[in-house]
C-alpha cells in the first residue's frame, strides 16, 4: 500500500530527505516520541479497560480527556510551583475526572446496555457535544496554558543535544502506569474480576458477581487515567476546546492496533505509533496528517485483530441472529406513500431554505440508506462510510470541471467510481469484523481525505473544487429538488429490494452465523465485498448530489465528522429497521439544521437531544416505535 | 469617526426629507453574518463583541442613508457546506441586503462563490487567502483583512535584515499556511538572493507533535525561522522550541503571532525578539486607537483582541460602502463600495476598486516581555496599500 502523498518538492540541498543523521538527532527523535507515546498511553489505557469490560465504544473519552486539561489546570494554578504539588494537583485531577466518570455511568451508561451494540456510541457522542459546551462555558473560549515552573522548563542534556527533562518523566509514566495497572489486574480480587469480565461477560455474572458495581469502577478507572492524561500534558500545552476530537481519534487507533481490550497492545502500540509519528516528521514533513492512519491500516491488514488482541470468541447468542426484517405491514407502506405524495408536492409549498433543508435531508438519507445496508443486514459498522460519499462528490465535480462534461456524467460517474473504489478497499475491509472493521474503514477514509487535502492542484486541497453547479435545466431549485428525490427514493427503495432478495437473504445469514452460511454454500466473503461495494456506490451517488446541492466539493465532505453524522443518523433511526435510517437522516438533519439556526447552544441542545432520544428509543426511533406496535398487536 | 460623522450628516438629513423617505427609512438594512462560532471562539466571540459595538455606535448615530442596520447572524461550525446553506438561508429567508464575515480561507471562498452565483454582495472579514480576491475575485466579493501575502511583504523586510542565510519554516499545512510559506520564500529570495530553505514542517492543524517538529527543525541548524502557527499549536511549539533552544541565537519571523489571541496564551514564556504582525493593544496611542480600545473596555469590560477589531471595522467598511453606493441595490453596492473610504481602529482604510482588496493593515513589530506578559514592541503601522503588488501584477493575478 502507498501513501498518496506528492512527492518531497524540497531541493537538492535539503538534507532531510536522505538524512545523513548523527546518532545524537536520531536519539533526540527518538526520546521525543517515547515521551508522545508515553501521554498517548495513558488516554488509550482507559479506552481498552473500558472497551474490554463493558463493550462500550466510548466517544467520550476525549472529552474526559479534555475535562482533565481543565480540571487540572483550574486545580494546579491555584496550588503552589514544586514539583510535590504538581503530583498532587495530578492525583487530585485524576480522582475527580474518575469521579465524573463513575456519575456518567452510573447516571447515564447504565440505562443502555442492553441496547444494541454501538448505539452506545450515538450516547457518548451526545455527552461530547454536551461537554464542549459546558466547557466553553465554566472556562470560557481562550485556551488556557498552565504557566510553567521552572522545573518543568529544565532540559537534560544527552549526547550534546537537549532533551526536555518533563519528556523523560514522561517516558517514566508511562510504563510506571503499565506495572501499577498490571499488579492492580493480576494481584487483586477486583481485578481478577475485570479479566473474568473482559473474557466472558456472561459466565462472570453468571457466577454472582455484581456487574453494576465492576462496570462503574472499571469506568471511573478509565476515566481517572483520561484526566490524568490530559493534565499531564498541561505542561507541553494548553488546555483547550479541541482536545477531546484531537485525541479520541489516535486514541482509537492505539486500543485498534493493540488488539481491543489488551493493556500491554495498548503500550506496544502507543510505542509504535508515537516513536514512528516522530520520525515521519523529519522523513515526510507533510504526512503528519495520515501517518497514524496508515500504520494502522498497514497494522489491521496484517493483522486483523490488532497487535496483541485475540480473535474475537464467537459470544454465547451470537449465532441467534436477530429477528428477520419482514416486509413493512401495509399501513406502514401507506404512511410511506403519503410522506412520498407530501414530499413531492413540497416545493409548491414551501420557500427556497426549507427546500434547500429538504435537498440536504434527502440526500443524508441514502447516504444513511447505504450505511445502514452495510450496518445492519450486512453486520458492517463502518466509520469511514463517508469515504464512498466523499470519492463520489471528487468524482462529480471532477466530471464537470476537470473533463468538461455535463450534470448527467457527473451523477453517473459518482456512483461508478465510488464504488470501485470501494470493492478495492473492501477486499481488504471485509475479511475483519467488530471494531475492527470499522476502524480500518475509518484509516481508509482518512487516508482518502489526506489526499484529496494534499493534492492541491486537481483538488483545491481544503478550498475544495467550486463551481460545480447544477446543469441549466435543472438549475433552479425546484427541479433540482425534484431530480435529488427521484434519485435519493429510488436509490434507497432499489437497497430495500435488494435486502428482499436472495441476495439479502444470504447477506444476513452470513452476518448471523458465518459458519452456518459457508456451511449451506454461500461465499460469505463475496457476499460481504458485494454489499460494501453496493453501499459505497450508493453514498457516491449521494456525495454527487451533495456536491450539485452545494455547489462546491471540500475535503470535509471525507471528513471522520460526516461519518460520524451518517453513523448517528442510522443509529438514531435504528439499525435493525428498514425505516431507521430514512427516519433517523430526516430527524438528525432537522435537529442539527434547525438548532444552528436557534441557538449558539446548539451542540448542548443536540447532545441532550441525543441522550434523551437514546434513553427514550433504546433501538433507535423507528425500532422504539415498530416494538410498541408489536406489542399493542400481540396483546 | 467619520463613520459617525456621515451617519450623524445622514440622520440631519433624515430629519429634513419629506415622509417618503422616512417611510424607507424605517426598515433596517440587513446585514448576514456567517462565522464559526463554535469552531473557533477565541477568535470569533471578540470579533462578535466587535461587530456588536459598531452595530450600536452607528445606529445610535443614526444609521446609514437615513436606516439602522441590523446584522442578523449566524454559525457556521467550522463547515463550509453548512455556512452555503445558512447563506442561502440568509438570503432567501431573511432576506438580507448583503452578507459577511467568515474566519476560514475555505469557507470564505466557499461563501464568494455563493454570493457569485447568486449575484449577491459577500464582504468577507478575516479569511486571509489571496484566492478571494485575485485568483477567484469576483465583482460581488470584497475582503477586509490583510492576505496572506500582505502580511508576509509586511515581515519580509525584517527578515531580510536578519541577514540569515539557512531559513526553515514551520506551518499549518492547509491554505493559510501554504499560501504564507509561498509568499514568504518568493519575496525573501528576491530581496536577498542566494537564501535557502533547508526543511519545512507541516504540521496538522490543532494536532502539532511540537517535540519532534522543534527537534526535525533544529537539525536542519538554520539560521532564522519563518513560523506561520498560531493557536494551540503556537503554544505547543513555543514551549517545546524554549525548553530545547531552538529559538536561541536565531531569529524569528512569524505570522500573526502578536495578537493578543495567540500572543496572551504565550504568558511569560512568550519568546523575545521575533519579527511578528499583531496589535500592540497595550501600547497604541493613536486618537482612533484609543477611542476604539475605551469604548469596547467599557461596554465589554476586557480589551479588545484582534477579532474585535476586525468585527468592528467589517461594520465600519459596510456601512461606507453603503453610504457611497446610495443604495442597498445589490448592483449599486458592487460598483459604489469601490474606492469608499472607512475609519477603522487602526486609522483609515479603503475598498480599492482594482481587487476589491481593503487597504487595512497590520501592526508588525517585535515580541517582548512585560511583568510576565507578552506584548509587542518597536512597532510601527503598516499600511495594506503599502503591501500590495503593483496594479499591473494584482490585473495578471486577477482574470476577473
Amino acid at each position: 500500500m502507498s501513501m498518496a502523498l506528492p512527492p518531497c518538492r524540497r531541493t537538492k540541498r535539503c538534507g532531510s530527505c536522505a538524512p545523513p543523521e548523527p546518532v545524537s538527532a536520531l536519539l533526540v527523535q527518538l526520546l521525543s516520541g517515547l515521551s508522545g507515546a508515553s501521554s498517548l498511553f495513558l488516554v488509550a489505557a482507559g479506552l481498552t479497560v473500558i472497551f474490554g469490560v463493558t463493550r462500550v465504544v466510548n466517544f467520550s473519552h476525549g472529552s474526559l480527556t479534555m475535562l482533565g486539561a481543565y480540571l487540572g489546570w483550574s486545580i494546579l494554578t491555584r496550588l503552589p510551583r514544586g514539583p510535590e504539588y504538581f503530583v498532587l494537583g495530578i492525583v487530585l485531577t485524576a480522582l475527580a475526572t474518575a469521579g465524573i466518570g463513575a456519575l456518567i455511568e452510573m447516571l447515564l451508561l447504565r440505562r443502555i446496555y442492553r441496547a444494541p451494540e454501538l448505539l452506545q456510541l450515538l450516547f457518548t457522542f451526545g455527552i461530547v457535544l454536551v461537554v464542549q459546551d459546558a466547557a466553553q462555558f465554566l472556562w470560557g473560549p481562550n485556551d488556557l496554558p498552565l504557566p510553567r515552573a521552572p522545573w518543568l522548563r529544565s532540559f537534560v542534556t544527552i549526547a550534546g543535544e537537549r532533551v526536555p527533562f518533563y519528556d523523560l518523566v514522561l517516558i517514566g509514566i508511562g510504563p510506571l502506569v503499565l506495572a501499577a495497572l498490571w499488579l492492580l489486574f493480576t494481584r487483586t480480587r477486583w481485578g481478577t474480576l475485570v479479566r473474568a469480565a473482559t473474557q466472558d461477560r456472561e459466565m462472570v455474572a453468571a457466577l454472582g458477581v455484581d456487574q453494576r458495581r465492576l462496570f462503574t469502577t472499571v469506568f471511573a478507572l478509565g476515566a481517572g487515567l483520561a484526566g490524568m492524561g490530559g493534565a499531564l500534558a498541561l505542561p507541553d500545552a494548553s488546555a483547550n476546546l479541541q482536545i477531546d476530537l484531537n485525541i479520541i481519534t489516535d486514541a482509537f487507533v492505539v486500543v485498534v492496533v493493540g488488539g481491543l481490550g489488551s493493556l500491554p497492545g495498548a503500550f506496544l502500540a502507543s510505542l509504535l505509533i508515537g516513536v514512528l509519528q516522530s520520525f515521519g516528521i523529519v522523513l515526510f514533513p507533510q504526512a503528519t496528517l495520515v501517518l497514524v492512519f496508515v500504520i494502522m491500516a498497514a497494522v489491521l491488514v496484517v493483522r486483523p485483530n490488532g497487535l496483541l488482541g485475540r480473535a474475537p470468541a464467537v459470544a454465547r447468542g451470537a449465532g441467534q441472529g436477530f429477528a428477520a426484517i419482514r416486509p413493512a405491514v401495509p399501513l406502514l407502506l401507506r404512511l410511506g406513500a403519503a410522506a412520498l405524495v407530501l414530499a413531492v408536492l413540497a416545493p409548491l409549498a414551501v420557500g427556497p431554505f426549507v427546500l434547500s433543508v429538504m435537498t440536504e435531508m434527502l440526500i443524508a438519507m441514502l447516504f444513511a440508506a447505504s450505511l445502514h445496508f452495510m450496518m445492519g443486514p450486512g453486520g458492517m459498522a463502518s466509520f469511514g462510510h463517508a469515504a464512498w460519499f466523499g470519492i463520489g462528490a471528487y468524482a462529480a465535480a471532477f466530471a464537470v470541471k476537470g473533463l468538461a462534461l455535463g450534470m448527467g456524467a457527473g451523477l453517473l460517474l459518482a456512483p461508478l467510481l465510488a464504488g470501485v473504489a470501494a470493492a478495492l478497499f473492501g477486499w481488504f475491509v471485509v475479511r475483519l469484523s467488530g471494531v475492527y472493521l470499522a476502524m480500518l474503514t475509518l484509516a481508509f477514509a482518512q487516508i482518502v481525505w489526506a489526499a484529496m487535502f494534499q493534492a492541491v492542484e486537481i483538488t483545491g486541497g481544503d478550498n475544495g473544487v467550486l463551481g460545480v453547479w447544477p446543469a441549466p435545466w435543472a438549475a433552479d431549485r425546484r427541479v433540482f429538488y425534484w431530480l435529488v428525490l427521484a434519485l435519493c427514493v429510488g436509490a434507497t427503495l432499489l437497497l430495500r429490494r435488494v435486502l428482499y432478495a436472495p441476495f439479502g437473504y444470504a447477506l444476513r445469514a452470513s452476518r448471523d452465523s458465518e459458519l452456518r452460511a459457508e456451511a449451506i454454500g454461500l461465499d460469505t466473503t463475496l457476499l460481504r465485498l458485494a454489499a460494501f461495494t453496493l453501499a459505497g456506490a450508493a453514498a457516491g451517488l449521494a456525495g454527487g448530489l451533495a456536491a450539485f446541492s452545494k455547489g462546491s466539493v471540500f475535503p470535509g465532505f471525507i471528513s471522520i465528522s460526516r461519518s460520524v453524522d451518517g453513523l448517528l443518523m442510522v443509529l438514531l433511526g435504528g439499525v435493525q429497521s428498514m425505516a431507521g435510517p430514512v427516519v433517523g437522516a430526516v430527524a438528525y438533519t432537522g435537529l442539527f439544521d434547525l438548532l444552528l439556526l436557534a441557538t449558539d447552544q446548539w451542540r448542548a441542545m443536540l447532545g441532550l437531544a441525543i441522550i434523551v432520544l437514546v434513553l427514550v428509543f433504546p433501538q433507535g426511533i423507528a425500532g422504539s416505535i415498530h416494538r410498541l406496535w408489536l406489542r399493542g398487536r400481540e396483546a | 469617526m467619520t463613520i459617525t460623522r456621515r451617519s450623524a450628516l445622514a440622520a440631519a438629513g433624515l430629519l429634513a426629507v419629506p415622509s417618503i423617505v422616512r417611510a424607507q427609512g424605517n426598515t433596517p438594512i440587513r446585514i448576514g453574518e456567517i462565522n464559526s462560532y463554535t469552531a473557533a471562539p477565541a477568535f470569533t466571540l471578540p470579533y462578535r463583541n466587535g461587530w456588536m459595538l459598531a452595530v450600536e455606535q452607528v445606529n445610535a448615530a443614526g444609521g446609514v442613508l437615513g436606516r439602522k442596520i441590523e446584522v442578523i447572524s449566524r454559525d457556521d461550525a467550522g463547515r463550509p457546506p453548512d455556512a452555503i446553506r445558512l447563506a442561502g438561508e440568509l438570503l432567501d429567508d431573511q432576506k438580507v441586503d448583503l452578507f459577511a464575515g467568515s474566519f476560514l480561507s475555505n469557507i470564505g471562498l466557499a461563501l464568494s462563490d455563493v454570493a457569485k452565483q447568486r449575484r449577491k454582495l459577500f464582504v468577507g472579514g478575516e479569511p486571509l487567502t489571496d484566492a478571494m480576491v485575485w485568483q477567484d475575485g469576483h465583482r460581488y466579493c470584497y475582503r477586509l483583512r490583510p492576505s496572506t501575502y500582505m502580511q508576509a511583504a509586511m515581515l519580509v523586510d525584517d527578515a531580510a535584515k536578519l541577514k540569515a542565510k539557512r531559513w526553515v519554516t514551520v506551518s499549518p499545512n492547509y491554505e493559510y499556511g501554504q499560501s504564507v510559506v509561498k509568499w514568504f520564500k518568493l519575496m525573501l529570495a528576491q530581496k536577498q538572493p542566494g537564501v535557502e530553505f533547508v526543511a519545512e514542517q507541516w504540521p496538522a492543524l490543532g494536532k502539532i507533535d511540537a517535540g519532534a517538529t522543534v527537534a526535525a527543525l533544529a537539525q536542519a541548524k538554520p539560521d532564522a525561522i519563518l513560523n506561520a502557527t498560531f493557536g494551540p499549536d503556537l503554544t505547543n511549539f513555543v514551549r517545546q522550541g524554549n525548553t530545547r533552544g531552538l529559538f536561541e541565537g536565531r531569529g524569528v519571523v512569524s505570522v500573526l503571532t502578536g495578537e493578543p489571541e495567540y500572543l496572551d496564551p504565550l504568558g511569560d514564556e512568550t519568546p523575545q525578539g521575533w519579527i511578528v504582525t499583531g496589535y500592540p493593544v497595550d501600547s497604541v496611542t493613536d486618537p482612533a486607537n484609543k477611542a476604539f480600545i475605551e469604548a469596547y473596555k467599557a461596554r465589554f469590560n476586557e480589551l479588545p483582541k484582534m477579532g474585535s477589531v476586525v468585527g468592528h471595522a467589517l461594520i465600519g467598511s459596510i456601512v461606507a460602502g453603503i453610504a457611497k453606493a446610495g443604495s442597498t441595490e445589490t448592483e449599486k453596492m458592487a460598483d459604489g463600495f469601490a474606492g469608499a473610504s472607512f475609519d477603522t481602529p487602526f486609522g483609515k482604510a479603503a475598498w480599492r476598486a482594482l481587487d476589491h482588496q481593503a487597504t487595512l493593515g497590520t501592526y508588525v513589530g517585535k515580541t517582548a516581555l512585560k511583568n510576565g506578559k507578552g506584548t509587542m514592541v518597536d512597532w510601527r503601522y503598516v499600511d495594506g496599500a503599502a503591501a500590495l503588488p503593483s496594479d499591473e501584477e494584482v490585473r495578471k493575478l486577477r482574470p476577473a
